[in-house]
């Protein structure tokens, strides 16, 4: 079985992200990136699977500029054997990534693309479907459980009243959510061994893809901040507070 | 042009963030179209006296009972071509199905907005809520996802839609529906809860929850959580509240124990009234409550259920 997984390069989840000074997009100027951390989720999982023999080869992906180069070698320290870069401009959208995915997708042929569910930066939560519908796959989507039977995959998703469980034939895509795994952390060794893995690189102008971008920014914001509380001193204060002052018990 | 909402059901009622849905698209335009895809042959007509809603359109099939976007997609890829903008709620359900939808209609979807400005131009918090973009869409077909907490729901009586049927269901052979453990609970949902108490690490284990559990019952409150007590197997996953949980925002919000870190603020910040119990005076999760007390919950909270 032969699985993809497409990554992305985001500011790091510690970071706090600020508007930029006229307000035209966010400020991202010597900022920390790393992978994001659905991502690192779908890199583990498909390096279980091949741990376990169900998979024999994992292939990271990304769309984005040279620099995401940093993030594949990651993936490919985590145990991916080798990596593609489709270079684009900074940022494309959910439907050019997708589209874009779908075209190594094709050229690949793997059984299974496990994605995460979200990237942390536009909070979209769209590449994964987007891509489903493109390669007019299967998508089992916010996955806490994968197992993978024959030519399907039982999937347990994480959905707001609990979880279900759908089966999806192979091939299929996946994306994860938190509780689907715990990524472990790259080994030293690994690091070194992943700088002479594959990396092919490709533009995403060769693809024969729709590249032009359907929405703008318009403006980039701090959201309404709330107005600094008090500290009460004991339970007593506190729920005469909440009844006579704030009236919310 | 019209607006599509896709309404979120359980095949007996509609869900309440399809009316917050409702609301949003009420700031597009006034002829509102609801489409509900079930198995239910009764819900299209307990649906059509919505408020602010002309037409139901109903798609009635046994193999509906589960929505899989599989078969919805396509769907409302073929009634989504008479619509300037096709609506869903930002939850699991609309997240699951409207980007599979808007790639078969080559539209890119703007997700979650929190605001309408214009046809065109909406807001939605980015970076874990640290900040709101002005996104405008270039797209003839918009296909949007609704944060419910950012819009008042409309009535679920005061309408009378026509209701008209949609009888091309598509097929789906990918996917399955296999099984289902969905919470059951007396308390409110936390999505449409007034009151919520959650708890966070601080509560050291799945027990302890029941000191949340009393507090709770006595408020009609619902009780949810951080990531960091579901990871730990305190709660289920249905209680996690943030970036990548619930979004809430009730009229009150007790944390306990949670540290406030900002993927768990990017879920409940808009609450009316925020409340922290936590042990460090220095947590964040103080410098977004409007009442902090600093003490050990296990101290605290037996005392604040009897006092309440
Ligand atoms: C991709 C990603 C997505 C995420 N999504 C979410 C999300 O949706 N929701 C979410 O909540 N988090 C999310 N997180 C996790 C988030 O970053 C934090 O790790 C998490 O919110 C911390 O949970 P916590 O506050 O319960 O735990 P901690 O940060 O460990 O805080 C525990 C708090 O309890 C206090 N405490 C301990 N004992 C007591 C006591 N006896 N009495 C009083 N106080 C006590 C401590 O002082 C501390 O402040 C996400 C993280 C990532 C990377």
């Amino acid at each position: 079985m032969k699985i993809l997984v497409p990554i992305k390069r985001v500011v790091d989840y510690n970071v706090k992200v600020r508007p930029l000074s006229d307000n035209s997009n966010v400020d991202l100027n010597n900022v920390k990136m790393a992978v994001n951390p659905f991502c690192e989720i779908a890199v583990e999982e498909a390096v279980r699977l091949k741990e376990s023999g169900a998979a024999t080869e994992i292939i990271a992906v990304t769309v984005g500029t040279s620099a995401s180069q940093e993030q594949l070698r990651t993936a490919l320290a985590l145990g991916c054997d080798r990596a593609i870069l489709i270079e684009s401009e900074e940022n494309p959208e959910p439907l050019v990534i997708a589209k874009a995915l779908a075209k190594i997708a094709e050229e690949e042929n793997p059984d299974l693309i496990i994605l995460g569910k979200q990237a942390i930066d536009g909070d979209n939560n769209q590449t994964g479907q987007m891509l489903s519908a493109i390669l007019d796959l299967p998508q089992a989507t916010f996955a806490s459980n994968l197992v993978i039977e024959g030519q399907t995959a039982n999937v347990t998703r994480e959905i707001d009243g609990g979880l279900q469980t759908i089966k999806v034939n192979l091939p299929a895509i996946v994306t994860t959510d938190l509780r689907l795994n715990e990524p472990r952390y790259a080994s030293l060794p690994n690091i070194m061994k992943a700088k002479k893995k594959e990396l092919a690189t490709k533009s995403i102008n060769d693809l024969g893809i729709d590249t032009s971008a359907r929405t703008e920014i318009i403006s980039v914001e701090l959201p309404p901040q709330r107005q600094a509380g008090i500290k009460v001193e004991s339970v007593d204060e506190l729920v005469d507070k909440l009844k006579n002052e704030a009236k919310a018990i | 042009m019209s607006i599509l909402v896709i309404a979120e059901h359980d095949n007996t009622s509609i869900r309440p963030s399809t009316l917050n849905t409702i609301a949003a698209a009420k700031l597009l335009g006034d002829d509102i179209h609801l489409f509900v895809a079930t198995n239910n042959s009764e819900l299209p007509n307990s649906a059509s006296t919505i408020e602010n809603i002309s037409k139901v359109i109903a798609s009635i099939d046994d193999t509906l009972e589960h929505q899989l976007p599989e078969a919805l997609a396509p769907m409302i890829k073929e009634i989504a071509t008479s619509y300037s903008h096709v609506l869903a709620p930002a939850t699991t359900f609309g997240k699951n199905l409207m980007p599979r939808a808007s790639a078969l209609l080559d539209s890119q979807q703007i997700s979650d907005i929190s605001g309408v400005i214009d046809q065109d131009t909406f807001k939605r918090p980015i970076y874990a809520g640290s900040c709101i973009a002005t996104v405008k869409s270039n797209d003839s077909i918009k296909l949007i996802t609704v944060r419910a907490t950012a819009f008042d729901p409309v009535q679920l009586i005061g309408g009378s839609a026509a209701v008209e049927s949609f009888d091309s269901v598509a097929s789906n052979d990918k996917s399955e529906f296999v099984s289902e453990e969905i919470a059951k609970s007396d308390r409110p949902e936390l999505t449409a809860a007034d009151v919520i108490i959650s708890g966070g690490r601080g509560m050291q284990s799945g027990d302890n929850f029941h000191l949340l559990e009393t507090i709770a019952d006595k408020l009609g409150a619902a009780v949810g959580a951080s990531r960091a007590a579901v990871d730990a197997g305190f709660v289920p996953n249905d209680y996690q509240v943030g970036q990548t949980g619930k979004i809430v925002a009730p009229n009150l919000y007790i944390a306990v124990g949670i540290s406030g870190a900002i993927q768990h603020l990017a879920g409940m910040k808009d609450s009316k009234v925020i409340v922290a119990i936590n042990k460090d005076e220095d947590a964040p999760i103080f410098q977004v409550s409007d009442y902090g007390l600093v003490a050990d919950l296990f101290n605290v909270l037996p005392e604040l259920a009897d006092k309440i």
